[in-house]
C-alpha cells in the first residue's frame, strides 16, 4: 500500500553552525529527492567598502565574520600587498602563518567538539548501543569533552593575544606583515602554548603522538589505528562513523579546489594549490566566477570574474531563493575545506578516502582532524624560526589605480577577496566566501550547489523534521553562513 | 538552590563574534563560569542542541509564557531593510523578519542585553550608507531610539543594557549577566549609553603598554613601531571607554599591545570615523582627536614641553619594532 508520497519541508534555523541557515527539502520514499540552501541574513559588506581608503579594508572585512576573522584579514592583507606591489618580511610570513593556523585549528576543534559531535548524543539514538558513552562525553553543554576543549582552546588563543593582540577582530595582518615582534621571551611563550596545545591533542582527541597520527597512510592503517584507540575522541568519532555508515552520508560532486594554504615562502604553500577530480590540477584563479541567476540580486545578466562582479540586492528578484551567490570553478561546482585541502595537497589518506568513498560526512571530519595534527610541528617550526631583531612588517603604499586578489584557506575551505581601486579609493571589493562555494544556490544551468547535490539520497524518516542525518551532512561542511553571503 | 538565571540567546545582523569571544573565557572556563554564577543557557546559536522546529517550539513557548527567560541577549544589528520589511533577516525556518521575532520575545525577558557594538548601536554593519537600514536595540548610532524607542525599558524595569564593543571581552559579557543574575545591576550601573561601568569607567589609556612613549610623545610611524600611537596612527585609547589594557584579552593581548590603533570600538559610530582608521587627522600638525577631559592649550604646552624633553631611549625605540635602547647604562667594556 506504500504508494511514492512526495513531501516538501522548510528545515531551519540550523544552529552551531556559524550564523543562520535555512534548507528546503522535497522527500521522496524516505529519501531526500532535491534540496534548495537558503542563506537568510544579508549585510553588505561589499557594498560598505566602496568608497573608503584601500587600507580600511583591513578594519572592515574581519568583521565579515567571527569566526574566520583571521583568514578575512589575511585575504584582504594579500589583496591589499599585490595592489601596493609587496610581499611580507620573513618574520611576518611566519607570524601570520602562526595567527592563521591558530585560528583554523581552533575553528576545527569547536567544530568538532562544539557544533558537530552533540547532534549524536541527540535523543533519537538513545537506543543504540554506544548512546550512554558517548552522549555523557559529547551531549551539548552537558558532556565531558566540550569542557575539556574549551580551556584547552583558550589557552592556544593566547598565541594571537601575543602575535595579534586579540582575537577575533586583530589589524595586526598587514599586507607587508604583522605588527607585532616578539620579544625573545614571548617567543618562548608562543612555543609553550603550541607545546601545551599539542598535549590536549595527543591525550584527549587522538590518545597517541601526533607523528603516529601523521603515519596513517592507507584506509587499512587507519582501521588498525581506530580499533588500537577506540576511547579516544577521534577513536570515538571512527566507531560511530563505522556504526551509522557516515561514509555513505552526504557525497557531493567529488570536485574539490584549494587555494593553497600557509605560504612558506613566495608562492609556494606548506598545502599545495589545485583542483582534484579524480587527479590532480593546477590552480587557474581566472576560472573562477558568480552567477547570480537564483540570487536576490540583480544588475548581472551573466556570471562575472569577481573583479568584475558587483552587488545589488534585490528582495523581489525573479526566481532568487537565497542571498548567497553561486560561484562556480570553470563553471563547475566545487567542494571546499579541509577535506579538499588534503586531497590537493596529495595526503596518503586522505586520497584513499576520496578514491573509496568521495566526498561525504566521515572523510569530511577525517580531513580536518588529520590537519590538527599535521599542523602542531609546523608551528612549532615557525615558532623557532622567528628571528628577534629582524624586521616582522614592511611598509607599502597603496597606488591610486590597481588592483590586488587575495586567496587564503580559512578552516572551512577557499577564501578570496578581489579588490579594484581607483582614485585612491576602493571602486569594487568582492569576496568568495568557503561557504559560499558549498552552499551555493543553483546556477544558471539549474545546477544545484554542493551542498544540496550533497543532501539528495540522504535517508530520512518522516518527511525530514528533525532529521539527525540532515543535520550531519549540513554540519560537516562547517559552514559559516555569515561568511557564505556577508 | 534558586532556578538558574535563564538566558536566550538570538544572532541577527552581525559576525558571530562576540559569541566566538565569549568561548575565550577563562579562570573558569565559559562552562564553569555560568554554573557557579547560577546561569543557564536556555538556548545559544553555537552552544545548544536544539535546532530547527524544536528551537522555534522553545521561542514559541516563551511568547506564551510557558517558559520564563531572564534575559534576553541580541548579539547582530536589528536588520530593518529593505524599506522597512526586514526581509535582509527572515529567522530561518519561520517566514518572518528577525526584528519581529526579538520584539516579541523582548516584551517577555526580564532584560534585554544588547552584546556587542551591532546589537547596542548598528555598529559595522550600518557602516557606509546602511543600505540594509541596520541598527541597535535601543540607539541607531548616536540617535536615541532603534527598534524600541528611548523610553522603552524591559519587564524587569530596565533599558537595553549594551554590552558595547567589536567584538566584547568574554568578561564584559560574563560579568554583566552575573550582576544581572545576583539581581545587582541597575541603573546606576550602566553609563550614559546604557553600558555596563563595570569596563566603561576606564579609558582604554590605562594600563597603556606604551605610557611612557605617550609621556614623552615619542611615536610610532609606521606598523609595527613601537611608539605611542596616537599622533599618526590613528589610536584613541585617550578617549575610548574600556578597559582592555587593565583586563587584557587572550592572555596578554590588547590592540594597542598587538601593535595597532584603538579605534573605540565600543562608541557608537565608530564603523564610520570619517578618516582612515588607521591615521590620526591634524589640523596645523596637531591631532584633532585629544584626550577627553583635558584642555587643548595645555595639551599642545605639555607636548611641546614632553617632546622637547624626551631621553634618545625613546625616540630610538619609538620607531624600532624592538628595543634597541635599554633603560639600563651601556655596558662599559673592561679596561675603558
Amino acid at each position: 500500500m506504500s504508494e511514492s508520497k512526495t513531501t516538501r519541508r522548510l528545515l531551519g534555523p540550523f544552529n552551531r553552525v556559524e550564523g543562520d541557515l535555512e534548507v528546503e527539502v522535497e522527500v521522496n520514499d524516505g529519501q531526500v529527492s532535491s534540496a534548495w540552501v537558503n542563506s537568510p541574513l544579508y549585510r553588505g559588506f561589499e557594498n560598505i567598502l566602496v568608497g573608503k581608503d584601500p587600507i580600511d579594508a583591513l578594519v572592515y572585512t574581519p568583521r565579515i565574520c567571527g569566526i574566520c576573522s583571521v583568514s578575512q584579514s589575511v585575504a584582504a592583507a594579500r589583496a591589499l600587498a599585490m595592489a601596493q606591489g609587496i610581499d611580507y618580511t620573513p618574520n611576518g610570513r611566519l607570524a601570520t602563518n602562526l595567527i592563521l593556523a591558530c585560528e583554523n585549528m581552533a575553528d576545527h576543534i569547536s567544530h568538532f567538539y562544539l557544533f558537530f559531535m552533540p547532534d549524536f548524543a541527540r535523543g533519537q539514538y538513545a537506543e543504540q548501543t554506544w548512546y550512554k558513552k558517548v552522549s555523557e562525553r559529547f551531549k551539548a553543554q552537558q558532556g565531558t569533552a566540550a569542557r575539556d576543549m574549551l580551556p584547552a582552546r583558550s589557552e592556544f588563543m593566547h598565541l594571537t593575544g601575543l602575535l595579534a593582540g586579540k582575537w577575533p577582530h586583530s589589524l595586526a595582518l598587514q599586507p607587508g606583515g604583522t605588527t607585532r615582534a616578539l620579544e625573545p621571551r614571548e617567543r618562548i611563550t608562543v612555543l609553550g602554548k603550541i607545546h601545551s596545545f599539542r598535549r590536549f591533542l595527543e591525550n584527549t582527541l587522538f590518545g597517541d603522538k601526533l607523528e603516529a597520527v601523521n603515519a596513517i597512510d592507507s584506509i587499512e592503517a587507519l582501521k588498525r589505528w581506530a580499533s588500537e584507540h577506540a576511547d579516544s575522541d577521534f577513536g570515538q568519532f571512527l566507531m560511530l562513523a563505522d556504526e551509522l555508515q557516515l561514509a555513505t552520508l552526504g557525497r557531493s560532486t567529488d570536485h574539490f579546489l584549494s587555494y593553497g594554504a600557509y605560504e612558506v615562502d613566495e608562492g609556494q604553500h606548506l598545502f599545495n594549490s589545485g583542483t582534484w577530480l579524480q587527479q590532480h590540477h593546477p590552480l587557474q584563479a581566472d576560472a573562477i566566477t558568480e552567477d547570480i541567476s537564483h540570487s536576490w540580486m540583480h544588475a548581472q545578466r551573466i556570471p562575472r570574474h569577481p573583479y568584475q562582479g558587483s552587488t545589488e540586492p534585490d528582495a523581489e528578484a525573479p526566481d532568487a531563493y537565497s542571498w548567497c551567490k553561486a560561484p562556480r570553478y570553470d563553471g563547475q561546482v566545487v567542494e571546499v575545506g579541509a577535506l579538499a585541502r588534503q586531497i590537493i595537497d596529495a595526503n596518503p589518506l586522505a586520497v584513499a578516502l576520496a578514491q573509496q568513498s568521495g566526498g561525504n560526512v566521515q572523510n569530511r571530519v577525517i580531513g580536518r582532524l588529520l590537519e590538527l595534527a599535521q599542523l602542531i610541528p609546523h608551528m612549532e617550526h615557525w615558532a623557532q624560526a622567528l628571528k628577534s631583531g629582524e624586521a616582522y612588517c614592511h611598509q607599502g603604499s597603496t597606488p591610486k589605480e590597481g588592483q590586488g586578489m587575495g586567496l587564503v584557506e580559512a578552516a572551512r575551505g577557499s577564501l578570496g577577496h578581489w579588490l579594484r581601486i581607483k582614485r585612491g579609493r576602493i571602486i569594487n571589493y568582492q569576496i568568495i566566501a568557503p561557504t559560499t562555494w558549498n552552499f551555493s544556490p543553483r546556477d544558471e544551468n539549474g545546477v544545484p550547489g554542493a551542498l544540496e547535490q550533497a543532501l539528495v539520497n540522504t535517508p530520512v524518516s518522516d518527511d525530514g523534521k528533525d532529521s539527525a542525518n540532515i543535520q550531519h551532512v549540513v554540519r560537516s561542511f562547517d559552514p559559516c553562513m555569515v561568511c557564505t553571503v556577508h | 538552590m534558586n532556578r538558574p538565571f535563564r538566558v536566550l540567546w538570538l544572532q541577527s545582523g552581525g559576525c558571530g563574534g562576540c559569541s566566538l569571544s565569549l568561548l575565550n573565557a577563562e579562570s573558569p572556563d565559559l562552562y564553569s563560569t555560568l554554573e557557579l554564577a547560577n546561569i543557564e543557557m536556555l538556548w545559544h546559536p553555537s552552544l545548544s542542541e536544539a535546532s530547527a522546529s524544536e528551537f522555534i517550539e522553545l521561542i514559541e513557548q516563551v511568547l506564551n509564557n510557558e517558559v520564563q527567560v531572564d534575559a534576553l541577549c541580541l548579539e547582530g544589528s536589528v536588520m530593518r531593510g529593505p524599506n522597512g520589511t526586514g526581509r535582509f533577516h527572515m529567522l530561518a525556518g519561520t517566514g518572518k523578519p528577525m526584528m519581529h521575532w526579538i520584539r516579541g520575545l523582548a516584551e517577555k525577558a526580564k532584560y534585554t542585553v544588547a552584546v556587542g557594538s551591532c546589537a547596542a548601536f548598528g555598529g559595522i554593519t550600518s557602516a557606509g550608507v546602511n543600505k540594509v537600514d541596520a541598527c541597535g536595540l535601543q540607539y541607531d548610532g548616536d540617535h536615541d531610539g532603534g527598534l524600541f524607542d528611548e523610553n522603552w525599558v524591559s519587564p524587569g524595569g530596565m533599558p537595553v543594557i549594551n554590552i558595547a564593543g567589536c567584538p566584547t571581552h568574554p568578561s564584559w559579557v560574563t560579568d554583566t549577566l552575573t550582576q544581572l543574575a545576583m539581581e545587582e545591576l541597575d541603573i546606576n550601573q550602566l553609563d550614559e549609553l546604557h553600558r555596563p561601568r563595570s569596563y566603561t569607567d576606564h579609558l582604554v589609556h590605562h594600563g597603556c603598554t606604551r605610557n611612557e612613549f605617550y609621556e614623552f610623545k615619542a611615536s610610532a610611524e609606521t606598523p609595527s613601531d613601537q611608539g605611542c600611537m596616537m599622533e599618526h596612527m590613528g589610536c584613541l585609547g585617550t578617549q575610548a571607554r574600556a578597559d582592555c589594557n587593565r583586563r587584557p584579552w587572550n592572555g596578554e593581548g590588547s590592540c594597542i599591545r598587538g601593535g595597532y590603533a584603538c579605534i573605540n570600538c565600543t562608541a557608537p559610530k565608530f564603523e564610520e570615523p570619517g578618516h582612515t582608521f588607521t591615521q590620526t587627522p591634524k589640523i596645523a600638525g596637531i591631532p584633532i582627536g585629544l584626550p577627553t577631559d583635558m584642555p587643548k592649550a595645555w595639551f599642545v604646552a605639555l607636548a611641546s614641553l614632553s617632546k622637547a624633553a624626551t631621553p634618545e631611549r625613546l625616540s630610538k625605540n619609538a620607531i624600532a619594532d624592538h628595543i634597541l635602547v635599554t633603560p639600563g647604562k651601556a655596558k662599559q667594556e673592561p679596561g675603558k
